[in-house]
């Protein structure tokens, strides 16, 4: 038997925020080495801020200055810094309440050694170099008071931040996947029988409409039927083919499940419903785990497929 | 007694720290098969299903939609998703029951947490403005709520530890356990910090798994089941996002959820969702649970914590206490959020 495939996968994608009244001015003095907290109608200066009151429910609108300076009020120590994270060599996290504020904000200590930190040790701010109106405006926390950095005003008022995410994943496909994705590498397309309906998926999934493991492999010919198809005209990032172009539905023969794939080799405009096509296989030398392994579909000198023969595959 | 609504089965797949495929499809096909079995159900008997994953865990959209596969969604089915732990799936379905929208349902969780790197995943469920830009990771701040607990003298490393060693012994008897066996208390302490005060053993193992657990309506239980085990009460309550809004040694919205589910005093036991040794503390104390409940005889969290199916399983451990006849009252416990923010609980009965 073989062992499942798998491949490493990595997203990425920039979350653009409206940071609103309360965190854009927050944000804003961040920027401009100021830090505000929100007070509430009991008193309290919250930092970070809080945008609505959670006794009364109000908006909160007074927002007031408090100092770059803090105690530690718990902390923890991180050996190896995850990716993101404000230091790349080992640091405290902590949760700070500034002089001035009533409740704590979560940050790092550059504290060099866990010796050092300790629950109600002072710190201060380590502005960054350079501030946008985002939290990492504070590069990070370091023990002492000393002398605060004069503000600066910097500008416009600040009210979007981008927050960039990055995650690194392991994909590890199915057992019946990867016999799919093996026999690709082969130039063959295979595909699997559900045993309660009898028809035949490519890929192979658990059916969805039996919810049981698919058994019996069957393998399709690299031949198929165009059962329904888009013509792209829109441009897009990462786009590979100049517009327009078309992407269809193709139930190869002998499978019940259409798959997706381009048609190439004839204009736009004459694809059509039934149209007959052949998988174009790229080198063999190139082949691997992919259905790029097909660079796509071209028409076959047949007559089209009588729509009978996949209405039921739309 | 109520006896409106009832869990009439339950089943789990082994929590391993690298199991299957990404999508979740193959896990879930056995699990919906033994607990439908368990229950005495066809598949398309079940009148609604209702999940709880996220995309974020494995880093597939629509990882929920792919799951219905599993199913076997054809004639078309009733079926809702939560983006949380699928104890508050099983929340949804129960009132969907008590609504009288349905009579039975399925309820199912699944996630492969080991395809990421999950301490670092879970800085996204964070305050996306002034938290998660800075990556913090979830046994970074579990340790810090643990520094406040030490600090405050409502716990000792020594006590953490010796919920970790409890944990791993009852685990020996639970064939779905990822981590179990006998632990000296020492040797425990004297293994080095991974997040200073934590170590090793005080934090749940990264697992893969599922889980599945089945409902039914008055009557139609007790067709369904000789024992069912009576949903007597549920509750869930959220405490702040912001970290630093909290008192972190204290769990307000567990204290809420068990008085507002009526959370019995003679309770037999308890299955809690502690990820974290300290967290079981916490609980504990912010139960009000005396000296004669027993807690996760399953091992618990420590011992197997599957994201989104976890919360959901300890309902299902302690309903099979019920359903089999050991103890009379029951109750589970989920939590979702960093640093136990939002708890659930839900207390089952045998027939009285």
């Amino acid at each position: 038997m073989y062992t499942a495939l798998s491949a490493p996968l990595v997203i990425g994608f920039d979350y653009t925020r409206s940071l609103g009244p309360v965190l854009g001015r927050f944000m804003t003095g961040l920027r401009d080495r100021r830090v505000l907290g929100s007070r509430t109608a009991d008193g309290r200066i919250h930092v970070p801020p809080l945008e609505y009151d959670p006794a009364t429910h109000a908006p909160v609108t007074e927002l007031v200055d408090v100092q770059p300076t803090g105690t530690v009020a718990g902390w923890t120590w991180t050996d190896r810094p995850l990716d993101g994270q404000p230091l790349d060599r080992p640091f405290g996290w902590a949760l700070i309440r500034l002089d001035g504020a009533d409740t704590a904000l979560l940050h790092a200590v550059d504290a060099g050694s866990r010796d050092r930190m300790r629950t109600g040790m002072r710190v201060r701010i380590r502005w960054a170099a350079e501030r946008t109106g985002n939290i990492r405006d504070i590069e990070c926390f370091e023990p002492g008071v000393g002398q605060a950095p004069e503000q600066e005003i910097g500008g416009d008022p600040v009210t979007i931040m981008t927050a960039p995410i990055r995650l690194a994943y392991t994909h590890t496909t199915s057992d019946e996947e990867s016999r799919y994705l093996r026999a690709l590498a082969e130039g063959r397309l295979l595909g699997q029988r559900c045993p309660v309906c009898r028809k035949v998926y490519v890929p192979p999934r658990v059916c969805p409409a039996d919810g049981v493991p698919t058994e019996e492999e069957v393998t399709v010919r690299d031949h198929g039927t165009v059962t329904t198809f888009c013509v792209v005209n829109v441009p897009f990032a990462g786009q590979r083919l100049e517009p327009p172009y078309v992407v269809a539905q193709i139930l190869l023969d002998g499978a019940d499940i259409p798959i997706p794939h381009l048609i190439l080799g004839l204009p736009a405009d004459q694809v059509r419903m039934g149209m007959r096509v052949a998988a174009v296989w790229r080198d063999r030398e190139t082949w691997t785990y992919t259905p790029e392994n097909i660079a796509h579909f071209r028409p076959l000198d047949e007559p089209d497929a009588p729509y009978e023969s996949y209405e039921d595959h739309l | 007694m109520d006896q409106t609504v009832a869990v009439v089965g339950f089943a789990q797949a082994p929590n391993r720290p690298s199991a299957g495929t990404t999508s979740g499809v193959e896990t879930l096909v056995p699990v919906f098969r033994q607990a439908l079995e368990a229950a005495g159900l066809d598949r398309r008997e079940v009148g609604f299903w209702c999940s709880g994953s996220s995309d974020y865990l494995a880093g597939r959209a629509f990882s929920f939609v792919n799951a219905v596969d599993a199913i076997g969604a054809f004639p078309p089915i009733c079926e809702s998703h939560v983006e949380m732990d699928a104890a508050w799936a099983f929340y949804e379905a129960y009132v969907k029951i008590l609504a009288g929208e349905a009579e039975t349902a399925l309820v199912y969780g699944f996630g492969k947490s080991s395809a990421g790197q999950l301490r670092r995943v879970l800085a996204l469920q964070l305050d996306p403005y002034v938290t998660a830009p800075l990556w913090p990771d979830s046994v970074s701040i579990a340790a810090l709520q643990a520094r406040f607990a030490l600090d405050a003298g409502l716990v000792t490393e020594r006590a953490m530890a010796e919920v970790a060693a409890r944990s791993r012994a009852d685990a020996a008897t639970n064939p779905y356990a990822q981590v179990s066996g006998a632990a000296e208390i020492d040797e425990l302490l004297a293994e080095p910090y991974i997040a200073d005060p934590l170590r090793r053993h005080d934090c749940a193992p990264v697992s893969d798994g599922a889980a599945a657990l089945v409902l039914a309506a008055g009557d139609r239980a007790r067709e369904l089941r000789e024992r069912p085990a009576w949903i007597t009460g549920v509750a869930h309550r959220i405490d702040p996002q912001a970290l630093g809004e909290r008192d972190l040694t204290t769990v307000p919205s567990a204290t809420a959820a068990a008085e507002a589910a009526g959370l019995p005093d003679d309770l037999d036991l308890i299955e809690l969702h502690a990820p974290f040794t300290h967290q079981e503390l916490l609980l504990r104390t912010a139960l009000g649970l005396g000296e004669r409940v027993r807690i996760s005889p399953s091992g618990g969290a420590l011992t197997g914590n599957p994201m989104f199916s976890a919360g959901l399983a300890r309902i299902g451990a302690a309903a099979e206490r019920v359903m089999s006849g050991e103890v009379r009252k029951a109750a589970g416990h989920a939590t979702s959020g960093p640093a136990l923010q939002q708890n659930l609980i839900c207390v089952l009965e045998a027939e009285s």
